[in-house]
This record gives C-alpha cells, structure tokens and sequence, in this order.
C-alpha cells in the first residue's frame, strides 16, 4: 500500500489493484495516515483495554439499537396486547409496551437482540467505570490528560443518561416506577421543580408524552453526544500517545510497546469480536429486564425489588438510607407556600454532586498541591501514590455503600438478615467507610511501599535456611537483578511542598492551604531506596560477612 | 299470647327487647359477614375426624395454642381461624413452630395428609372459618392474564411481580411463590398467615383467585422465555452477573490477549 514516488520517473503501478489504489492515495493521502498511525505505538497491559471493551460495547449499542427501532413503537396509546404472550392477552397497556412484547415474542431474533442490547449497555458503563478507576489509580490524569479525564466523565454520565432513557422506554412497571422516583426527585428541586417535571411529561405524571420524548434523547441526543465525546477521547489520545507503567528504559519522553499496525490492529479488531462474542454468549444464555414479567406501567402497583438499572443503584441506595424523620426531627419544610422536601432533594442529588464534582476537579486538586506542571506519560503503581490511592478507594466505598444500599431488601431476604439492620449498618458505613477505607488504604500501601523498599535493599526471603559454623542460622536472601530492582526503586515519592511566600514576599491563606493540604498528602512517605542506600545495603551485606568471618575466620555468603 | 302482653310494662321487658334487637341484628350481621366463607366447613370432616385431631392438637400444638385452642401468650387461640389456615400451617409445615423468629417458615412438613385433615376438622369444629377451596377453584384454567393484573395490583409489592419473594420489616419477608401448590397459594389468601394480609372474598373474588393461582401457574410452567432467570431478582441480580462474571470473562481475555510479551 505504500506509495513510492520518485523525484525522477512518475510512479507505475505495475497491476490493476495498485493502478487503483495509488489513484486512491494520490487524492486522500492514506498512506501517510496509514504510516502515521500504523507507526503509532501501544504498550501491552491487560489494565489497558477496558476503554477498548467500552468503545466496542458501544459499537455494538449502535447496532442492536438500530435493530431495535425497526421494531419499537415510542407510543403511549392505549391497546390491548394481541400478541403471543398469554399471561398478558388482551391486556390493557401502551402501544409502547405492546410493541416491546411483540419484539420480545414476535419478531424473530428480536428477544436475543433486546437482551444484546441490554447486556452491552451494562458492560458499556461497567468497563467505562472500570476503565475510570484504571486511570486514577495509576495517575494517568495528569498532565497533559486532565481535559480528557474530563471529557471521559462526561461520558460516563452520558452513558448513565443513555441507560436511564433505554429502560425507561419499554414502559413496563418497573421503568413505569423508575420514571416516578425521577419525577419526584425533579419535584423536590425548590421553586422550578414542579414546573421542570411538568414540562418534562407534558403535564401531570405520567401523561402520554414521556415514552416519545425519552425516544428521542435515547436514539437521537445521547448516542450522538455520546459519539462526539469519543472522537474527542481518543482524539486526545492520538495526541498525547498512550501511558505507560514504569519498568527498565520507560520514560517520560518515550513509549515502550507494540506499533499499532500489524500487532495491535489485529489484536484489537480480534478482541472486538471477544467482547461481542461474550456479550452474545449473556444475551443468548441469561435473560435480562424480563418485561413481561413486571406487566404494564400503572402508577399503583410497586414490584419489591425494584431496582434501577445498576449505574443509578447509587442514587436510589441514597434515597433508601435517607430517614424520614429522626426522633422528632422531620426533613419536610413549607417556606413561603412552597414544599420543601429535604428527604428527597439530599440523598438524590447530593451525594451525587459531590462525587462528579470531586471527579472533575480532582486532577486540578492534586496539580496544585504538588505544583507539579510537568508532563507524565509513566503512570504510578497505586502504592506508590498512597494518600491518592486512598482517596480513590475512600470515594469508591462511599458510592458503593449506596449501591450496596439500593440491594437492601435483596440482601435482607438473600441473607436472611433485617431489613432494617441492613439499614442501620449502611448508614453507619455510609458516614464511617469511607474514613476506614481511607485509613486501611494508606496504611496498606505504605506497607507494600516499604516491602518494595526492603527487597530492592536486601534482595528476596530464598527460603534457603543456612547454618553457620558457629551454629548461627540464616536465611539466604537473593539479590535481585537489575530489571526487577528497577521497578521497586524508579518512582517519584513527593515530600510535603511548604508554603512559600508570592512575588510580593507575602505567604497567602491559600498558599497555607495548600501547604497544609500538601503535608496531609505526603507527610507519611516511604521514598524509593537510592544508589547510595543500595551500595550501603550491598556493603552492609558483605561487612556483615566479613564481621562474622572474623570471628570465624573462613565465612563468606 | 295474653301472658306476653300482660307483662309487657315489666321492668325488664325494656331490657328483654334491646337484648332480642341486638341478636337479631348481630346475627344477621354474623350470616351476613359469614356468607362469603366457610359455608362447606365441617362437611367433609366427620366427628372422628375431630376427635382424632383434638388428640394430635392436645399432644402437639396446646402448649403454645393452649387447651381447646383458646390461645396463651406464646401462640394465638384458634378459634374461628377455619380449617384452611391448619391446612395452610401445617401443610407447608410452618406449624409446628420450630422456634420463635420474625415469622414462621416452610420447612419439611410435621403431619402426614390424614393427619392434617384430622387438625383442620378439630379446628373448624371449634367456630367457623375460612374452609379449605373446593377442586373447582384450584383446577387452574382460569384466565391468566386477569390475574396477573390483579397479582400485580394486590401481591407483588411483597412478593414480587415474577412471584419470586422479597424483604418486610425486621427480618420477616414475602416467601417465592413458585413450587408453592394451588391450593396453599388460595389458603394464604383466604386466612392472611404471619404479615400477609387476608384477601377475602370481597376484595378478589374467588375467580379471581383461581386466576391468580392460574396465572402464578402459568408463569412456572413458562420458566424464563430469555434464558437463566439470574433468580428473578430484576436488575440488581444483573448488575452483579455483569461485573462478576461478564467483566470477569473480559478481564481474563484481556490477561490472554495480553501474556505473550511483557
């Protein structure tokens, strides 16, 4: 495919393909992209594909969905099923409904592809969640990457929008009752809520506009958005090159791995077809969202265990912990004519705000407390970073309190434990996990850091027990070689940043602020053993030999 | 005639005849209230059949009962409770007790069927109550989706929409319907055992439990349409099946995908 042109004879293409092909390169200029990108190099780490199995769930979104709306009519008139169902003839439902039951019983292949969809729509969130993790945890938001750290939150809570709009279309009884939480929820915002929830549903809940308009946001605004933001992702990523783990000859300046053409557009295309394999494997073995069995929406019946789609557990876990009243003190205010329920408008949307907010600013928060502008393209082993890694394990047992929490009546009955004490212990950990999830993190990657430390001084426990003449016994410990080492020791450990005064000789309040902030970051640090502590140690080592042997007289290990 | 009316300004006969209003009233109150339950209650039990239950009910459950089933303070009287709740109880094997707990449940039943028969006949002969359904009720060709729509409305907050149970207050819950035989599943209704509430037959009509129990029966017989059923759980269950075992096969692939170099 290359085009090799000459500055003295034009180039020929000696076959028919190659007259076509160079016709082809000669107007788009694909060999040069090819060369760009196929040169485009991709270091191997299993942690690394999670944003790949998130794009190919989203690939096959895009086509299950399209399938879909072939068939699904976005309606809420009212009809009686005809269908093959019996358990629900001539009942009285939404065309909507109906018309998901005929794709579920009717239309051939429809029910496999409904639960490809639906199976691919919990994968696409889970691995972005997962893929999220992968990136703070090793600190691959830093500069450059903070804006598409971003750019990937954004996406996550599209992808929750997308979900949200998706299950809520078949119009069944559970989405029926999912779409109520939301529409209290959006009551609950002071002043303009009653109002929003109107213009939303064109009316008093649930009205006969929603299903339509849901439609639209789902195959039209989020998918589209949703696109636009990935292009923008991996755009980014094209810019920035791909980060990788510290190991032996890894720099900042430099990235070890495979080119992109032939090894990885294999290994990628091939694994797409993995993803899809498995998520077709789900979709053909193990049902998901079994409309029929929940009937159609009616605002009086509530299903137990109703749940939402698992990336809004967290939010209806919120509103599940929030007490009604405690002792005497209720959470319900009239000010000025107004309701304000405090019950409602809390656990729905703060805890929510504080974790997206959290998320967005983070790679802002930790910029300047270290100060530090350079560039990072080596990424750090959790342990590394502990009070980070601590922090992130802290924010991820808080939100998966709440999710635990929307399972409450799940784990009651699976566990045959009370309800209520399933309550009273999520509420508990909902205010006490977080700080020991905090704790326990930072104090177990302070130990693994100082292991790190004590192998990479005095080599690896052999197991090897040898006694000396003397009668002493000792463990062998074996040096390790240099790559290994290298990995233990070529890590950056920031010591806490004091305040320093401003141009003007002036220490300001932030400045305290961040130096205090900077010392609860860093002050319990273990930092990597250096040149000088290795030659100690290895020194320490032969001395300690040589001390031995001078009382003996003829030892050496 | 005339020794009535002679004492018809006795002292008591204002009395006598506030006394004869209220029986009357409560009576027809009783035959009306009554008329909708209970009307073949003790006719197919014969009197040895409550004499043998009355021995099995005095070796077995009037510790907790009492004698005559007039109740103590560890278990209520039985009277009036009708030949369906024993049926119910012991038949399911929830009576008797094993231990006090937030409710009774199921286990391996206590009483063979003759047994059972024998408790339900003592039971009913000591004041009437909600009799076991007849055959015509429980033959389960009922109209489906009837009651599907009246499960969903009065039964599924508790026991789910697809009947597969779910969680009440401090421990007790509404148990999975599946496997649960007809004639149970209409005597829980009738008699409202431990939390359940009573469904008599003015709130669904006894058509509308036999399609209740159709459409419980028709949804077992279905099984799952789209695969393993992950316990009927709705999302939560799947949300645990994607991130265990989906991510889980994804992450070992990737592993794969990416062990030959390092």
């Amino acid at each position: 495919m290359s085009a090799a042109s000459t500055a003295e004879a034009p180039f020929v293409a000696k076959t028919k393909v190659g007259r076509f092909t160079d016709f082809v390169d000669e107007r788009v200029g694909g060999s040069g992209i090819l060369r760009e990108f196929g040169r485009k190099v991709f270091p191997d780490h299993w942690s690394f594909m999670f944003g790949e199995v998130a794009l190919y769930s989203f690939v096959i979104l895009l086509m299950s969905g399209t399938f879909l709306t072939f068939f699904f009519d976005p309606s809420m008139a009212e009809t009686h099923y005809q269908g093959s169902y019996t358990p629900l003839y001539n009942v009285e439902m939404s065309v909507a409904y109906s018309s998901s039951l005929n794709i579920s019983f009717d239309i051939r292949g429809g029910l496999f592809m409904r639960q490809v969809h639906h199976w691919a729509a919990l994968l696409f969130v889970a691995s972005l969640g997962v893929h999220m993790l992968r990136v703070f945890f090793t600190g691959a938001f830093r500069k450059p990457r903070e804006m598409n750290w971003v750019v990937g939150g954004v996406l996550l809570i599209l992808a929750m929008a997308a979900g949200f709009t998706g299950y809520s279309l078949p119009d069944d009884l559970l989405s029926g009752n999912g779409l109520r939480i939301i529409d209290g929820v959006v009551k609950s915002i002071p002043v303009i809520g009653t109002y929003t929830s109107f213009f939303l549903f064109g009316g008093e809940f649930p009205g006969t506009a929603i299903i339509g308009r849901l439609y639209v946001l789902h195959i039209l605004l989020v998918p589209a958005l949703i696109l636009l933001m990935i292009v923008i992702h991996l755009f980014m990523v094209v810019v920035h090159k791909h980060t990788q783990y510290p190991g032996p000859g890894r720099s900042d300046g430099n990235v070890v791995g495979y080119p992109l053409g032939p090894v990885y557009a294999a290994k990628a295309g091939g694994f797409f077809f993995i993803v899809f394999g498995v998520i077709a494997l789900m979709a053909a073995a193990f049902t998901i969202n079994p409309i029929w069995n929940y009937g159609p929406y009616d605002p009086s019946p509530v299903s137990a265990g109703t749940q939402p789609d698992f990336y809004i557990g967290f939010v209806d876990g919120a509103l599940r912990l929030m007490p009604g009243v405690i002792n005497d003190f209720h959470f319900e205010y009239v000010v000025f004519g107004y309701t304000l329920t405090l019950n409602v408008l809390l656990p729905a949307l703060v805890p929510a705000g504080i974790i997206f907010t959290v998320l967005f600013m983070y790679p802002w928060i930790e910029r300047w407390v270290t100060k530090d502008n350079r560039e990072h393209h080596v990424l750090d082993r959790p342990r590394n970073a502990p009070t980070r890694t601590a922090i992130g394990v802290a924010g991820f047992t808080w939100y998966c309190v709440m999710w635990a929490a929307a399972g409450s009546d799940l784990i009651a009955t699976a566990f045959h434990v009370s309800l209520n004490d399933v309550t009273y212990w999520l509420r508990t950990l909902f205010f006490l996990g977080p700080v020991l999830a905090f704790i326990v993190t930072k104090r177990v990657a302070l130990a693994l850091q100082r292991k790190d430390r004590e192998i990479a001084l005095h080599g690896r426990e052999t197991g090897r027990i040898v006694r000396l003449p003397h009668g002493e016994f000792i463990e062998v410990h074996a040096p390790l070689d240099e790559y290994k080492r290298y990995k233990l020791v070529g890590f950056e450990s920031p010591a806490p940043l004091p305040a320093v005064p401003n141009e003007h000789g002036v220490v300001t309040n932030k400045e305290k602020r961040r130096a205090a902030l900077s010392k609860w970051f860093f002050e319990d640090r273990v930092a990597p053993a250096t040149p000088a502590e290795l030659e100690a140690a290895h020194a320490h080592g032969h001395h300690e030999a040589i001390e031995s042997g001078e009382e003996q007289k003829s030892l050496s290990h | 005639m005339k020794a009535l009316s002679q004492k018809r300004r006795h002292p008591l006969a204002a009395i006598a005849l506030l006394l004869m209003g209220l029986l009357l009233t409560g009576g027809l109150y009783a035959v009306a209230t009554t008329v909708n339950q209970a009307k073949a209650d003790t006719t197919s039990f014969s009197a040895n059949d409550a004499e043998e239950g009355g021995k099995l009910f005095a070796a077995n459950c009037a510790t907790c009962h009492g004698m005559g089933a007039s109740g103590t303070k560890d278990g209520p009287s039985l009277v009036g409770v009708g030949a369906a709740a024993v049926d119910f109880q012991v038949g399911t094997g929830r009576m008797p007790m094993q231990m006090n707990g937030p409710q009774a449940e199921k286990k391996p039943k206590q009483f063979n069927d003759e047994q059972t028969h024998e408790l339900s006949a003592y039971v009913a002969s000591l004041g009437a109550g909600p009799a076991i359904p007849e055959e015509h009720l429980l033959d389960e060709k009922g109209d489906a989706a009837n009651g599907g729509e009246l499960f969903r409305v009065n039964c599924a907050m508790c026991h789910n929409a697809a009947a597969a149970g779910g969680a009440l207050t401090r421990g007790k819950f509404a148990p999975a319907l599946a496997d649960v035989s007809g004639k149970h599943i209409y005597e829980a209704m009738v008699t409202g055992p431990q939390n359940m509430p009573v469904f008599n037959d003015s709130n669904v009509s006894p058509e509308g439990k036999r399609d209740i129990v159709t459409f419980l029966k028709t949804i077992e017989a279905n099984g799952s349409p789209g695969g393993a059923d992950l316990g009927a759980l709705g999302p939560v269950a799947e949300g645990l099946f994607v991130w265990v075992a989906g991510l889980g096969v994804i992450i070992a692939f990737t592993i794969w995908l990416t062990s030959r170099t390092s």
